[in-house]
């Protein structure tokens, strides 16, 4: 089966910061890929990067076998590539419709303006979110004043709605309670079915576990290595993210330590 | 299904939940005060045909810029060279029509305000590249604004006194002819009072639809409020006589300039994309970049918006002074961020609506208006003016319950 991404030695540098160093992942249809590590180790930069909100400063981007620039967040959007980004991107002083189709907005070109068709904006966000959870019907409030699983929720429905071909997912459950949790774990694997590609940011590595194919470990901006879910341990992908170990039956990458 | 709101947000200012209305309505009544303080204050002048329809005319000009700047300060930005921009634009048009072009051709003024509005636009355009493409705060770029174009106004004549401007163009101004007349006005009421009932019409069967608690009672109150509102302003403007005659004056032209342009920007803001993505930026320019706003054009595009709506207020006021100077519009920058803030704009972005503003140009230029009648010193009216800005502020933060 073709590869959904391939990224090849991609890196990104702030300032002296390498945020992001010489990664090489692939994403295949249908398979949700863990991307693990510490605080900081580069994940969302990584993710950023093929989202297009990012410019890369070296690598190759490969999306359908298809060299792909990404140089902006439209481009990605194009390209099938949907976001749930850790900080989940809403507008606060906007209610749940407007930010669900923010910059993407269902409307009609009169002259040099486009003319926001609202009722159909409104109706569509209803649905999408009722789908994702039936209690949340405050659709015209301000998103300042929802509750963070809330918040959650618009940002997750937004990818759903584009019906993204790969999803990224930083850390989508962070605000969620048990129950919300469980429905996106539910979500992943209806998408997955239906062939999606899912990168999946996560702390929790009893959803990572619950959830992924395979998974990869960065390290102060490096690939530890990867690995398929049923190679290793939860305490071996612990010591990948802590100590930078690669045990044998993982792959290791360029940041994997050499062993003593 | 849901409770706070009256006017969807999403259809009218994307904004505060207990919203426009409350806001708006504090506002009046605040404006309703002036009013009457200052009728009696001045023994009964404040409220004379005379006095409010040339308080109609300067509003005109303060709320035509704080329409513009409000959207320069719902992006999180803010204008201070609108009054030196206004100057340098009314000083070209004078030069131009006065000096350049042949005084009694047709096509001199036309061609003149042509120009003028380019020469905002491109005024606008220059200050939006500074501030969204080199990113240079925009208090920093527009301060450097004020004096250039300051600078500018007085280079462009040296200092001089241009006048007079064309007998048409001074219309615009308000002046003795620059009004619609009796049966125009009330022409014109009809017209927009049958257009703003249908619209109501329309949108109350939208919300219905959008599940929105829309009670008819409170769009009748309200459609009956600006009814009776707009049927006392033009019989005030028509009760205000030509010099020595018994004819009427009507709609004053500024006013018609402000009409058009506060439909049009309320259009904007409500209905498009870019006015959209105009409180996206002031929310979350972060957010509104990583869902692929083009946010350093839609800054760009509000800088050129406030550049031309400079240029329009330039024309109103250099064709009701009938000359033009190098000073013109100096301060007006400050009258009109206070316009816009005491109508509900916020300086940490993403709030603001084009009616207040206009309120709140009218609460600005009552207040100097009244004073001007009482006998203040401008001295008195900048302190007044300038804790009435603060307290309102206050006021609207409470009303509003941010923190
Ligand atoms: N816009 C930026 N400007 C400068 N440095 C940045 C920027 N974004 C990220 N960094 C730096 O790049 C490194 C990687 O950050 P990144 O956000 O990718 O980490 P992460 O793995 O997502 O961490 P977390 O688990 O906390 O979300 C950090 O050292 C961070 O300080
Ligand atoms: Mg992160």
């Amino acid at each position: 089966m073709k590869p959904l991404i391939e990224m090849r030695g991609v890196s990104k540098a702030f300032g002296g910061v390498h945020a992001v160093e010489d990664v090489d992942v692939d994403l295949y249809p249908g398979e949700v890929v863990a991307v693990l590590g510490h605080n900081g180790a580069g994940k969302s930069t990584l993710m950023k990067m093929l989202a297009g909100a990012y410019r890369r400063d070296t690598g190759t981007v490969l999306v359908d076998g298809n060299p792909a620039e990404l140089s902006s967040p439209a481009e990605a959007f194009d390209l099938g590539i949907e976001t749930i980004h850790q900080t989940l991107a809403l507008a606060d002083n906007l209610d749940a419709s407007a930010n669900l189709f923010l910059g993407r907005e269902i409307a009609w070109r009169v002259g040099p303006f486009k003319i926001m068709d609202s009722a159909q904006m409104r109706d569509h966000a209803a649905k999408v979110i009722n789908q994702l959870n039936p209690r949340f019907t405050n659709l015209n409030t301000p998103c300042r004043d929802l509750s963070g699983g809330q918040r959650q929720t618009i940002a997750i429905a937004r990818a759903i709605h584009f019906e993204a071909r790969v999803l990224i997912m930083d850390e989508p459950t962070a605000a969620l309670g048990p129950h919300e949790t469980a429905m996106v774990g539910e979500l992943i694997r209806e998408l997955k079915a239906k062939g999606i590609g899912i990168f999946l940011i996560s702390h929790d590595m009893h959803d990572v576990f619950d959830l992924a194919d395979r998974l990869v470990v960065m390290k102060n901006g490096q690939v530890v290595g990867s690995a398929k879910k049923d190679d290793v341990t939860q305490d071996e992908v612990l010591g990948m993210i802590i100590l930078g170990k690669c045990p044998p039956n993982a792959e290791p990458g360029p940041g994997a330590r050499v062993s003593q | 299904m849901t409770t706070e709101t009256l006017e969807p947000p999403s259809l009218a200012e994307p904004t505060n939940k207990r919203g426009f209305n409350v806001r708006t309505l504090s506002l009046v009544g605040l404006l309703v005060v002036i009013a009457v303080t200052f009728h009696f204050l001045s023994g009964g002048l404040f409220l004379s045909a005379r006095n409010l329809y040339n308080l109609v005319v300067q509003t005109s000009v303060v709320a035509i810029l704080a329409c513009g700047m409000t959207l320069v300060i719902v992006t999180r930005n803010i204008d201070l060279s609108v009054g030196s921009v206004l100057g340098c634009v009314g000083m070209v048009i004078a030069l131009l029509q006065i000096e350049i072009f042949p005084q009694d051709a047709a096509w001199n003024w036309p061609l003149t305000v042509a120009i003028g509005i380019g020469l905002g636009a491109l005024i606008g355009a220059w200050h939006g590249v500074w501030i969204a493409y080199f990113g240079v705060p925009s208090f920093v770029v527009t301060l450097g604004g004020l004096l250039i174009f300051r600078g500018a106004a007085f280079e462009v004549a040296q200092g001089k006194t241009l006048a007079p401007f064309d007998p048409v163009y001074r219309l615009f101004g308000g002046g003795i002819d620059g009004a619609l007349g009796v049966g125009p006005s009330w022409a014109l009421f009809a017209i927009i009072m049958v257009l703003y009932g249908l619209g109501e019409v329309l949108v109350h069967r939208r919300q219905m639809r959008l599940g929105f608690d829309s009670t008819v009672r409170t769009k009748l109150l309200r459609f009956l409020a600006v009814f009776v509102v707009a049927a006392a302003f033009v019989a005030t403007m028509n009760s205000y006589m030509k010099p020595r005659s018994d004819i009427g004056r009507g709609i004053p032209v500024p006013a018609l300039v402000l009409l058009s342009v506060v439909l049009f920007m309320e259009f904007v803001t409500r209905f498009t994309t870019f006015g959209r993505y105009i409180f996206a930026i002031g929310g979350n320019i972060e957010a509104a970049r990583l869902n692929g706003i083009p946010t350093r054009r839609t800054v760009l595009k509000v800088f050129i918006a406030m550049g031309v709506l400079c240029a329009i207020a330039a024309v109103v006021t250099t064709a009701r002074l009938n000359a033009g100077t190098s000073s013109t519009g100096e301060l007006l920058e400050l009258s009109a961020i206070a316009a816009a803030v005491i109508g509900g704009a916020s300086l940490s972005g993403g709030r603001g609506t084009i009616a207040g503003a206009v309120v709140g140009a009218l609460i600005i230029q009552s207040l100097e208006s009244g004073m001007v009648l009482i006998g203040a010193s401008s001295s008195q009216r900048m302190v007044a003016i300038g804790l009435v800005l603060m307290v309102a502020v206050l006021a609207d933060k409470y009303l509003s319950g941010e923190e």
